[in-house]
């Protein structure tokens, strides 16, 4: 054991002791027993059995049952509780310091199996994930924090799932309109400029340094003029998204074009190879990683764009208008359902361009190793 | 230096024709609105002359022209006090404050968060993919409910808008600090084994002074990004100063050249705050005795 | 002129504008390679050996005399594909598997794609490399990638080979290894060798004929014919003809004040 791991396991134990002695919280106005809260003393059991790891080794996993055991005790204590005392905190703050522990010994761990170091890398952030869920919820529903402010997560859960038909309409309309489109067109059309353009050092060293300051400029702000000029519905959305994602295609993907070597240059002009022959052949694939880094900066940035693009003005359907317009209602658990939706979709649009860049440049040094 | 002004010429040309462009674009797209206005007035004897004159010269044109834009800025800028609300330079300042705030929280917090990642592996594995995770999740989303929430709560003004512009700006501190804090050579690092340094000579000799670099890469990308975020920050409802408010207002009563004119203060901020932290860089490098 | 020339230089000059004025990198160079011939250049850096390849290549274009490779002019003979180039690193593109990087030059001239496929098995297998078609350039060693970037060259034909300093980033015994073999291939293909190098007994093993050159100006000092036999096996290297012609060699260098500066 390291020093900060038998610090963690120590202050752990010693602040489930001290939570048993202070009071847990209040039932109808009156200081409840432990008793109403069995979990919890399950809890406090393991806690102080878990001790016995400095004299003998405990398993990692070991502490990951303590954790699951006081997260389950915690969450069901909150239904009987009104309002959480001391003691309570006291257990928050020890199965934290558990779940510290837990991730701790677990990324301590080299598995020598791929398979099982895939794992590690999969669920240590998903403890983490998973325990700031809980946090979340236990704090705000523990100390009664205002729904207006941050509802707890189950609380969006549920709204969530009782209003899947209006986020899917405001899917639709918002990612497979406005973001696809527009992210389809300004790549696309960035790349096919880049190839242009490509051919006149000239129009480079111009069109370069001009792309480089306007891809760090606040693009953002023509959205009110796109809808000025597009109309309320998705199409001058998708103009944000075309003007936002062009110039971080231009731009790297000039620079790509500049990655083959002069050799491999060379060794095409010695075959005779054409334009179009040693841009197809060589060009274009040693580019690649430089495009799909565009791919995946612009990913991100067609969410945005469509998003911030409809607070000024759409008609009454899409993720933008929903935010906007629950803000102003305060039906802040619609808001965070919505916001939900847009984290999956960015992250997933996201992950599916990095998993065709992986299969696409799986030979670029990055990705092979 | 010397690469910039070989690369002038090229630039100018390029900007030239941009510029030429707008000006034909602005007569094409106003065109319209002022044959109709002609019609209207059962002027049917107008030239073509007099029509790209007066499509240049609309109230509240489809496309204002690059002069109009020139003289609004002007006329907003020099020739108002500069604490008028209708001062372009009074909401440019509301908007750079935030934007400074924000980046300055989120450069802190990130390089500590950095600082941490690399020294524990703990850190590295749990909140290393949240930390790219969170990026892929449009945040600017969710920037008005925050502000109005913050609102609600009792905060309202400055921090609410510099919070957004910290949750945007941290990101690519973190990742460029982490790659640069792990930039040092194994032989590099081997050889401060061999002096068997702390881990706190190792960070302030070693990874330390071979990270700014990539700290410096990193700001460059984090305050365009703050600024982003301050003028998204500004668009909810209720927003009465900076440069979102300016896009806003401008949108809600279709004073498109005052539009344009807030989006080039904008453009015009953010490349001095790019070119200040480009600055900061080369001097620091100078300082450190690394060729810039 | 022999009738038989493959490479004929006459008064070849080439100098480059730099910012610190002309570099002289090749001034004055004559020189005839026939038919069959394996000829090296050798000489220390800067004398004008890989950019006399080059010119060859028609990847460079000389400022004074003539050329012809083939009896015309470099750039017809490349437009006409007359030669393959070996470079100093392999060069195999990342992307493509060892077979296609072997038929990327088959690709570009247009073969089928049965053709293509013949070529590539024939080519392999006259580097040894059968069995890793399928594999990815980074999935091999440094002489595995530097013999598929030689069948690269050898794939669509082409009667003369230009090598530029192939071998000179692999180690000691992976290069003799890779000598012997190519020493086999050129007596069982009967193509036209020019070999650049910076080793005295690489060349010595290898060539029927060594030029030796000096720099600033880059030029040729000495023509050193060898009377080794074609067939040579490794030990020939410890053989009183060898090391007379490698002394000659050395003497040739020296006299180029080649190491003096």
């Amino acid at each position: 054991m390291t020093r900060l791991q038998r610090f963690l396991a120590l202050m752990a134990s010693l602040l489930a002791a001290i939570a048993l002695a202070l009071p847990v919280g209040t039932v109808g106005g009156v200081d409840a027993s432990l008793r109403d809260v069995p979990v919890l003393i399950l809890f406090a059991v393991f806690a102080l059995v878990s001790l016995l790891r400095f004299c003998r080794s405990v398993d990692p996993w070991g502490d990951g049952l303590v954790m699951v055991i006081g997260a389950v005790g915690l969450l069901s204590a909150l239904r009987t509780l009104e309002m959480a005392g001391a003691g309570y905190w006291c257990f928050v703050a020890s199965d934290w310091l558990f779940a510290w522990l837990f991730v701790e010994r677990l990324s301590a761990l080299r598995p020598l199996h791929p398979a099982v170091r895939n794992a590690q890398s999969l669920i240590v952030p998903l403890i983490f994930g998973v325990w700031i869920l809980i946090l979340w919820e236990l704090v705000t529903r523990g100390s009664n924090v205002p729904t207006v402010l941050l509802p707890p997560p189950s609380m969006i859960g549920e709204r969530f799932m009782a209003s899947l038909p209006i986020l899917w309409v405001d899917f639709q309309q918002t990612f497979l309109k406005a973001v696809l489109i527009g992210y389809a067109l300004g790549s696309g059309s960035a790349l096919v400029v880049a190839i242009a353009i490509d051919r006149s050092p000239f129009l480079q060293r111009g069109l370069l340094p001009v792309g480089n300051l306007v891809s760090a400029l606040p693009m953002i702000g023509v959205a009110p003029i796109m809808v000025m000029w597009f109309g309320f519905d998705w199409p001058s959305k998708a103009a944000v998204v075309v003007i936002m994602t062009f110039f971080p295609m231009l731009v790297n993907a000039i620079a790509g074009l500049g990655q083959s070597s002069v050799m491999e240059r060379d060794l095409m002009r010695t075959y005779a190879a054409g334009y179009w022959q040693t841009l197809w052949k060589l060009r274009l694939p040693a580019a690649a990683p430089f495009i799909f880094n565009a791919l995946k900066i612009n990913s991100t940035l067609a969410l945005i764009g469509a998003i911030v693009a409809e607070f000024f003005g759409t008609p009454i359907v899409g993720m933008g208008f929903r935010i906007s317009t629950e803000v102003g209602r305060m039906n802040v658990d619609m808001v965070w359902a919505e916001i939900a939706v847009a984290a999956l979709a960015g992250s997933a649009f996201f992950g599916i361009v990095a998993l065709i860049e992986r299969a696409v440049t799986f030979w670029h040094p990055s990705v092979r190793q | 230096m010397e690469r910039a002004r070989h690369n002038l010429f090229p630039i100018l040309v390029v900007v030239a024709v941009i510029v030429a462009i707008w000006y034909a674009a602005v007569v094409y797209l106003n065109a319209p609105w002022q044959l109709d206005i002609y019609q209207r007035a059962n002027n049917t004897d107008w030239t073509v002359r007099q029509l790209v004159v007066d499509t240049m010269a609309q109230d509240r044109p489809v496309l204002p022209a690059p002069h109009q834009v020139a003289v609004e800025i002007w006329q907003t800028t020099v020739e108002k006090n500069v604490t008028s609300k209708r001062s372009l330079v009074y909401h440019t300042w509301v908007t750079l404050s935030a934007t400074l705030l924000g980046f300055a929280i989120g450069t802190v917090l990130g390089v500590v968060l950095a600082v941490s990642i690399v020294h524990s592996r703990a850190m590295d594995k749990s909140v290393m993919p949240w930390v790219i995770a969170s990026q892929t999740i449009p945040i600017l989303a969710i920037a008005p409910m925050i502000i109005v929430v913050l609102n609600a709560a009792g905060l309202s003004g400055l921090l609410p808008k510099a919070l957004i512009s910290t949750y945007l700006s941290f990101f690519p501190v973190v990742v460029g600090m982490v790659k640069g804090l792990r930039s040092s050579e194994r032989i590099q690092l081997d050889l401060m084994r061999t002096y068997s340094a702390s881990t706190a000579q190792v960070f302030w000799k070693l990874r330390w002074p071979s990270a700014v670099p990539y700290l410096f890469a990193s700001m460059k990308i984090a305050v365009a990004i703050s600024l982003v975020g301050a003028i998204v920050g500004e668009l909810p409802t209720g927003a009465v100063a900076g440069l979102g408010a300016r896009l806003l207002a401008g949108s809600y009563y279709g004073q498109t050249i005052q539009i344009w004119s807030a989006l080039f203060a904008a453009a015009l901020l953010a490349a001095c705050l790019v070119s200040v932290v480009g600055l900061a860089n080369r001097l620091v490098l100078k300082r450190m005795g690394t060729r810039p | 002129m022999s009738a038989d020339a493959v490479i004929e230089a006459r008064g070849l000059g080439l100098t480059f504008e730099t910012n610190d004025g002309p570099v002289h990198a090749l001034s004055e160079v004559n020189l005839t390679v026939g038919k069959g011939d394996f000829v090296s250049f050798i000489g220390p850096s800067g004398c004008g050996k890989t950019t006399l390849l080059r010119v060859i290549a028609d990847l460079e274009r000389p400022t004074a005399g003539s050329i012809t490779v083939n009896g015309v002019t470099p750039e017809e003979a490349r437009l006409a594909r007359a030669y393959g180039y070996v470079f100093q690193s392999a060069a195999l593109y990342p992307w493509r598997t060892i077979a296609r990087n072997v038929a990327l030059p088959l690709e570009i001239m247009g073969f089928s794609k049965a053709e293509q496929a013949e070529r590539v098995a024939r080519t392999m297998e006259l580097v040894n490399l059968t069995g890793v078609e399928k594999r990815f350039p980074w999935q091999l060693s440094g002489g595995m990638q530097q013999r598929a970037s030689i069948a690269r060259a050898l794939a669509f034909d082409a009667d003369l080979l230009l090598m530029d300093e192939p071998f000179g980033a692999l180690d000691e015994i992976v290069r003799d290894h890779l000598n012997g073999q190519l020493l086999e291939l050129w007596a069982r293909t009967n193509k036209t060798i020019a070999f650049v190098t910076h080793s005295i007994p690489e060349a010595v093993y290898l060539s029927t004929r060594i030029v030796v050159m000096s720099p600033r100006p880059g030029r040729v000092t000495d023509v050193i014919e060898s009377s080794l036999p074609r067939e040579r096996p490794l030990d020939i290297r410890e053989t009183p003809e060898f090391l007379d012609i490698a002394h000659r060699v050395r003497e040739g260098l020296r006299a180029g004040h080649s190491y003096e500066d």
